[in-house]
């Protein structure tokens, strides 16, 4: 199995600013530039939860995941990679089509009106995921 | 009496002599043979026989001295078509009323550093074998570049000469064209076990030398494997440099074009065996090469004999191991064409069956470890079959089974992913309800697909019923959807789900549906919730590239452009830097802009009047033409004109697959309209309209649906057919399968279309009046809306920051992206720049 874990960090060092929350519409993704030059796309669903995972596709490693078409897969929430494919896990970023890398994933939570995407001291080594 | 010459006395020469001085009883023909090797023609396809231990005698074909002149180890130089002589290089020149060529092939050496070492060896004639012979006394090792028929028969050679032997292919299995990926790895398997290496999708680079100046090892970039004796069987190109000189018509691969009659495009030569290209094909094989010599002999006594073509069917023993291909065994002569293999490796014995899409008539096959079938399975080729395809071939057939079910539990299902028939249905006892279900199970399915068929079996056996639905979130087919949002008129995909379906939809329900509320006319693609929808290639109206730039294309109607409007193309791409290539329908593709740029770059071309080309849509992409009429001097209609009132007509049109147009303005058809999905061929009456054909994965040619309409009626027809496929289509199906589905095909299509046989011809042509009244440019609905502008950006939280992960080499001249990943493969996280893992 070369299935890795992606670990959620419990609590972040830093929190960057996505866009107002108003601008984050509803199943449909938005690509946000976090400090140390990685990526996050951030979604949230219809039923209104924030996700976070990185921009990259693991399987391309271009920045697209943002672009990818949300949904669901017996209620997990997905988004499949525009690439090539590659249907992903929202909450855990595993993937869902068999073994494979996955993405890493993000706190992410709304204050004072805006999203923000949380990361561990500068980088987000814990986080592993598309990186690996 | 009149004379013939037959130049070459291999095989060919030596069989068509034999056959016309048989029949010729009346002695019409004077027969001379000039062969330039020094013996009586053998039995190539017996060589190798020679290292069993077989003496040149045993291997010479029949003596037909007293019956033909035969001027050995002399050599044609030229032939004289105008005073029908021929000249040797003895200083002969020699007349004729008929001649014959006959002149073989040579063995096609790969262009590779050190292929002329001594100790590298062709494998083609005795004077071939007695110099490998040589060459391997003293020596360990010995490796054979090419992994086809003869080049397992050469290994066999080395193998028996004593040496070390590996067999090099470059294709990604053994005899890659006679048998598939299956066979080759099975056979790869059975010649290990007699000791010969087989390294597939495997390139040499080189033939490195020995400090003696010898061949001792072939480079094969990772590593150097020993070879002191190097065969090359990579193939043969024919003998055609005669022809060539002479002015003779040739193949499009080399080879003296024959006709049906054998005859080359000077009707007193005639040309048989590998140096002739019927059809576009050289034969590398006896049986064609005899059938060929048979016909021209026989038109030369005055007969009608022809070759259509030969059957390339094969049965041999390699290294004692059976072999054969029959009929069609890849599955490339009909579309839909399904695979049922039986792969035990363990009792080492593959066998596969190619049948039609409906697994009723059996198109051709591979046997390998036992070929007993043989003989009955290549009579069945192209007739109905008796009964179930895989009882034929499965090892308990003992007339009773009944398919699937008769397999054994432990029999691979997909032998790609080691998946048994126990595997697959002990996942169906866990709840495994469709084919989807299966491949996340147990894997098969997951990689070929030949499988996929004998997966649905085993399904229906154990009595799941097959659904036709989209996905999990619809129990609907596209079709049925289509006439719910019809019916109710509903327009959101969230209405859609909510009433007739579950969950929040996916990467299959949701671009279908968007597909669906697009056909039907629902304002804008990126209009509120539809947006979601889309695949990312709607979504940014642009096709995503492998680095995550895009692609722009704007339309050019029936590729008429005006010098002015190329130079803002041009200028655009200069601006932008993006990379720029003609593509294959008559339009210009701008790669490599960044998602942030797309905005300005249409900004741009939209003032300059151009609109979306919607290359990025399931959609009406171009209507090709010729020039026509206007300019043509073979023209009967004004192509041109007809191809952009179409493609202006039919802009926009969202449908279940990529649709393609295509006008030729006389039969000539230099648009290529037959490839298309509506072709419009010009009479000098009208127009004829092809529906169906498509290039891509499984090519099509279309067919005939109407013949010398008016361009009134013409279009009419155009707008019905166009209108019921996007209804009753299922989703991704092209027009060509979509046809097949039909219930009655082509002719059920005919009396829809033209005949009106539902009475929804008025409908179809209102529908398309709608669509053709309510279009509107896409991307000029983007800039005029900062709502939909928004969307294009870098990052949310940095507009302007270019993704760091873009980036471009030059090659040509021109930006492509740089350091391309392996697509499928992760990125390593810390992956060394080449520079450094080399100085490693």
């Amino acid at each position: 199995m070369s299935v890795l874990t992606t670990q959620t960090p419990a609590a972040a060092d830093a929190w960057t600013a996505v866009c107002p929350s108003a601008l984050l519409a509803a199943e449909r993704g938005t690509a946000a530039l976090l400090p140390g030059g990685e990526q996050a796309a951030v979604f949230r669903t219809a039923a209104g939860e924030l996700y976070a995972v990185s921009n990259i596709d693991p399987f391309t490693g271009a920045a697209v995941i943002a672009r990818g078409i949300t949904g669901d897969r017996a209620g997990e929430p997905t988004v499949a990679s525009p690439l090539l494919k590659h249907v992903f896990s929202l909450r855990t970023g595993l993937p869902l089509d068999g073994e494979g890398p996955g993405l890493a994933t993000y706190p992410v939570r709304e204050r004072d009106g805006q999203v923000e995407v949380g990361t561990a001291d500068g980088t987000a080594d814990g986080t592993g995921g598309g990186r690996l | 009496m009149a004379r013939l010459i037959v130049i070459g006395n291999g095989m060919a020469g030596h069989r068509l002599v034999d056959t016309l001085t048989r029949a010729d009883t009346g002695r019409a023909w004077q027969v001379t043979v000039i062969g330039e090797e020094p013996r009586p023609a053998y039995d190539r396809v017996a060589l190798s026989s020679y290292f069993d231990g077989a003496s040149e005698d045993d291997l010479l074909l029949g003596d037909l001295s007293d019956r033909a002149d035969q001027r050995l180890a002399e050599r044609v130089r030229a032939i004289d078509r105008e005073r029908r002589t021929v000249t040797t290089d003895a200083g002969t020149t020699l007349g004729y009323d008929a001649l014959v060529l006959a002149t073989g092939s040579t063995p096609f050496i790969p262009p590779v550093p050190g292929a002329d070492l001594p100790g590298c060896h062709p494998y083609r004639t005795i004077e071939d074998l007695e110099a490998i012979t040589a060459s391997a006394r003293g020596a360990a090792t010995g490796a054979v570049i090419g992994g086809g028929l003869l080049g397992l028969e050469a290994a066999n050679a080395l193998r028996l000469l004593g040496l070390d032997t590996h067999v090099v292919e470059l294709a990604g299995h053994l005899m890659p064209a006679q048998v598939d990926q299956g066979a080759g790895a099975l056979l790869a398997r059975m010649v290990a076990d007699l000791g010969v290496t087989a390294h597939t999708g495997t390139a040499t680079s080189a033939v490195t030398a020995g400090p003696d100046g010898r061949a001792s090892g072939l480079d094969l970039g990772d590593k150097v494997l020993p070879a002191d004796v190097v065969v090359f069987s990579a193939g043969i190109r024919p003998r055609d440099d005669l022809a060539r000189r002479a002015g003779l018509e040739l193949g499009p691969r080399g080879g003296a074009a024959v006709d049906d009659a054998c005859r080359t495009s000077d009707p007193h030569i005639y040309a048989v065996g590998e140096c002739a290209s019927h059809d576009g094909t050289v034969y590398g094989l006896v049986a064609p090469a005899n059938a060929m010599a048979d016909t021209a002999a026989d038109r030369l006594l005055g007969g009608t004999a022809s070759f259509t073509g030969a059957d390339t069917s094969t049965k041999l023993k390699l290294m004692g191991v059976d072999v054969a291909s029959f009929g069609d065994a890849h599955g490339r002569s009909e579309p839909g064409a399904l695979d049922v293999v039986v792969n035990d490796a363990a009792s080492r014995r593959y066998a596969k069956l190619v049948v039609s899409d409906d697994a009723t008539r059996l198109l051709g096959g591979v046997l390998v470890g036992d070929a007993s079938a043989y003989g009955t399975l290549r009579a069945l080729v192209g007739r109905e079959l008796p009964g179930d395809p895989l009882e034929l071939i499965s090892p308990a057939s003992s007339g009773a089974g009944a398919g699937a079910a008769a397999l054994p539990e432990d029999a691979q299902i997909c032998s790609c992913n080691a998946v048994t028939k126990g595997d697959i249905g002990a996942a169906i006892g866990e709840g495994a309800c469709d084919v989807p279900g299966l491949k996340k199970a147990t894997c098969a399915g997951t990689s070929c697909g030949s499988c996929v068929p004998m997966l649905k079996t085993l399904l229906a056996d154990a009595g799941v019923e097959q659904s036709k639905a989209l996905c999990e979130h619809f129990a609907h087919s596209r079709a049925d959807l289509m006439e719910i949002v019809r019916a109710t008129g509903t327009t959101t995909f969230s209405e859609l789900i909510a009433r007739h379906g579950t969950g929040r939809g996916c990467d299959v329900c949701k671009p279908a549906v968007a597909s669906i509320l697009a056909s039907l006319g629902n304002g804008h693609i990126l209009a509120g919730e539809q947006a979601g929808l889309q695949d990312t290639n709607d979504h940014f109206l642009a096709n995503m590239q492998r680095n995550g730039t895009y692609s722009v294309v704007p339309r050019i109607p029936g590729g008429e452009i005006t010098p002015e409007r190329l130079i803002v193309i041009g200028e655009v791409a200069r601006e932008f830097g993006l990379y720029t290539k003609i593509t294959g329908a008559q339009r210009i593709d701008l790669l490599g802009a960044r998602v942030e740029q797309l905005p300005a770059v249409w900004a741009r071309l939209v003032d300059a009047g151009f609109e979306s080309g919607h290359a990025y849509g399931k959609a009406l992409r171009t209507v090709k033409s010729c020039v026509g009429s206007t300019w043509c001097r073979y023209g009967v209609q004004d192509s041109v004109t007809m191809a952009i009132d179409l493609e202006l007509r039919y802009r926009g049109l969202r449908s279940p697959h990529k649709l393609k147009g295509a006008v030729s303005g006389c039969a000539r058809e230099c648009a290529e309209a037959r490839g298309k999905d509506f072709g419009v061929i010009a009479t000098d009456k009208g127009w004829n309209l092809y529906v169906g054909g498509n290039g891509g994965f499984t090519p099509r040619h279309a067919e005939l649906l109407a013949s010398d309409l008016d361009s009134a009626t013409l279009v009419r027809y155009l707008d019905r057919f166009l209108m019921y496929y996007i209804r009753t289509a299922d989703r991704l199906q092209r027009t060509a399968a979509w046809i097949e589905s039909l219930d009655g095909g082509l002719e059920r299509l005919r009396e829809v279309v033209v005949d009106d046989a539902l009475g929804i011809a008025a409908d179809l042509e209102a529908d398309m009046a709608a669509h053709i009244d309510g279009y509107a440019d896409e991307w000029r609905g983007v800039l005029e809306d900062p709502d939909k502008l928004a969307r294009f950006v870098s990052f949310a939280n940095a507009p302007d920051t270019p993704d760091p992960t873009i980036s471009f080499d030059t090659v040509r001249d021109q930006p492509v992206p740089s350091a391309p990943v392996p697509l499928g493969m992760p990125r390593p996280a810390n992956a060394a720049p080449a520079a450094t893992a080399v100085e490693a």
